[in-house]
């Protein structure tokens, strides 16, 4: 699972109104090169919870996010080269993801995320 | 298997078609090796006087005769290759549904292309077969692209993955019902959404069972599940999005256009294929108004649709 995909998901349990960002508690992770697109990133960007995005990556020990971003960054490479890494690099293969509201955690099996609900929790 | 094949005509006509939909009972000749350019079905083709002599699915790489590697294999190949797919037990293979929606994406590859998605995704990945192909085929957009594929079956996920690992592919899989944990957030974001869903009409107690019951259980006239992915598919896609849908003449796919018309969406038949038992079409969905692309711009819903051999084949397969 890519910080991407945490970035993206929620809790969907019934009633939960504050359910993001989940947090990331990472067991193991690993780190995969992959070419960087601007195109992608700029694209990307204004749908990124910054906050969350650096969050998760300081949860994989990834400290070289800003605390705050704004579109001006994406003129800078060396920003570019840090959200790609940050967004796109790192992969998350075991760990959970924690509900803020309700501390109902998602397991993350070998790097795929279960958001499987229990019957009461539709 | 082969013993399907051989009874089929034993066979209620809808035990027949719910066998079709959970186990790879037909199969044409060929599909383990797949390699492009793809074999076209032409319609009525039912292409399985000779099912019960096929071999076994393969979840082995091919063995080839022609000392070829996978590489060159994945350089001249627009889809994924079957012996790359990974397998399990309760998780549904590559199938005549899963070759339609690849032969409808490929039918669509350039439009796809000048299209520039940036996120797709696959609800309902099974076997990963068909957003490996997609990714594929969409190879050339390189890096600018990104795919999402989810499965209700925590199988089906880890099977795609190796799928797509096989092939040097990622996408992010996540196990989840349709988008759920994701809709909220990838709201409007997605350009292309492809569905193979569980689409055989079954018992309402049958839908969302464990397993490859889920594979194709769809539920009153297979519409269950079908009927929930619509809101959905509708809140994921762009504005500029296509959706990608397979259905069964049992679904009544007019139907499904007139309501998705109602919701501001236009439609096209990109693949039609009929068997003995099913039709099946591959249908794309865009938002009205919004040129699809130019060859497309000025197509009628209405006129896509053979009519005639849809009360055919209903006469004969509901
Ligand atoms: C007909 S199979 C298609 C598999 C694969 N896409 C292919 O074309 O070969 C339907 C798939 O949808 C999955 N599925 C069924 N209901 C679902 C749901 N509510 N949410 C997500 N996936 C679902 C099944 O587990 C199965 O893998």
């Amino acid at each position: 699972m890519r910080l991407l995909t945490h970035n993206m998901l929620s809790c969907n349990i019934k009633g939960v109104a504050n359910g993001f960002p989940l947090r990331l508690e990472a067991e193991k992770w690993v780190e995969k090169e992959v070419e960087l697109n601007a195109d992608f990133l700029r694209h990307i960007f204004p749908k990124i919870e910054w906050k969350a995005l650096a969050g998760a990556a300081r949860a994989v020990g990834y400290c070289e996010l800003p605390e705050e971003a704004d579109a001006a960054m994406l003129d800078s490479e060396d920003f570019l080269r840090r959200f790609h890494h940050a967004l796109l690099e790192i992969h998350v293969e075991e760990g959970a993801l924690v509900c803020p509201e309700t501390g109902r955690g998602f397991p993350i099996t070998k790097g795929i995320p279960n958001m499987l609900l229990h019957e009461d929790e539709v | 298997m082969v013993e399907f094949g051989t009874h089929q005509h034993m066979w209620g006509p809808r035990r027949v078609t719910k066998l079709l939909g959970g186990i790879p009972v037909l199969r044409f000749p060929g599909s383990f090796d797949r390699s492009y350019p793809a074999r076209s079905f032409p319609r009525g083709d039912a292409g399985h006087p000779a099912a019960s002599a096929l071999p076994e699915p393969s979840c082995r790489p091919v063995s080839s005769d022609v000392p070829i590697s996978e590489a060159l294999l994945m350089k001249v190949s627009r889809t994924a290759q079957i012996g790359l797919v990974s397998c399990h037990p309760e998780v549904y293979e590559p199938c005549d549904d899963s070759f339609a929606l690849v032969d409808a994406l490929l039918a669509d590859r350039e439009h796809l292309i000048e299209h520039r998605p940036r996120l797709c995704m696959e609800l309902g990945c099974g076997s990963g077969y068909v957003i490996s192909s997609l990714a594929i085929m969409l190879g050339e957009l390189g890096c600018g692209v990104n795919y999402f594929a989810t499965d209700i079956n925590p199988d089906a996920a880890q099977v795609t993955r190796e799928t797509l690992e096989a092939h040097g592919l990622h996408a992010e899989v996540i196990s989840t019902d349709i988008a759920s944990g994701l809709q909220k957030r990838l709201a409007g974001m997605i350009d292309v959404v492809v569905v193979n869903p569980p689409y055989v009409p079954t018992p309402e107690e049958e839908v969302g069972c464990k397993g490859i019951t889920a594979s194709w259980a769809g539920g009153e006239n297979g519409r269950t599940v079908i009927d929930r992915i619509f809101p959905v598919a509708d809140e994921l896609l762009s504005e500029k999005g296509w959706l990608y849908m397979v259905t069964l003449t049992a679904n009544n796919p007019t139907q499904v256009c007139r309501m998705m018309k109602e919701k501001g969406y236009a439609s096209r038949i990109i693949v039609q294929r009929s068997t003995e038992e099913e039709s099946l079409h591959v249908i794309k969905f865009w938002r009205d108004g919004v040129i699809a692309n130019s060859a497309e711009g000025s197509d009628s819903w209405l006129s896509q649709f053979p009519f005639k051999s849809f009360w055919r084949s209903s006469g004969t397969s509901a």
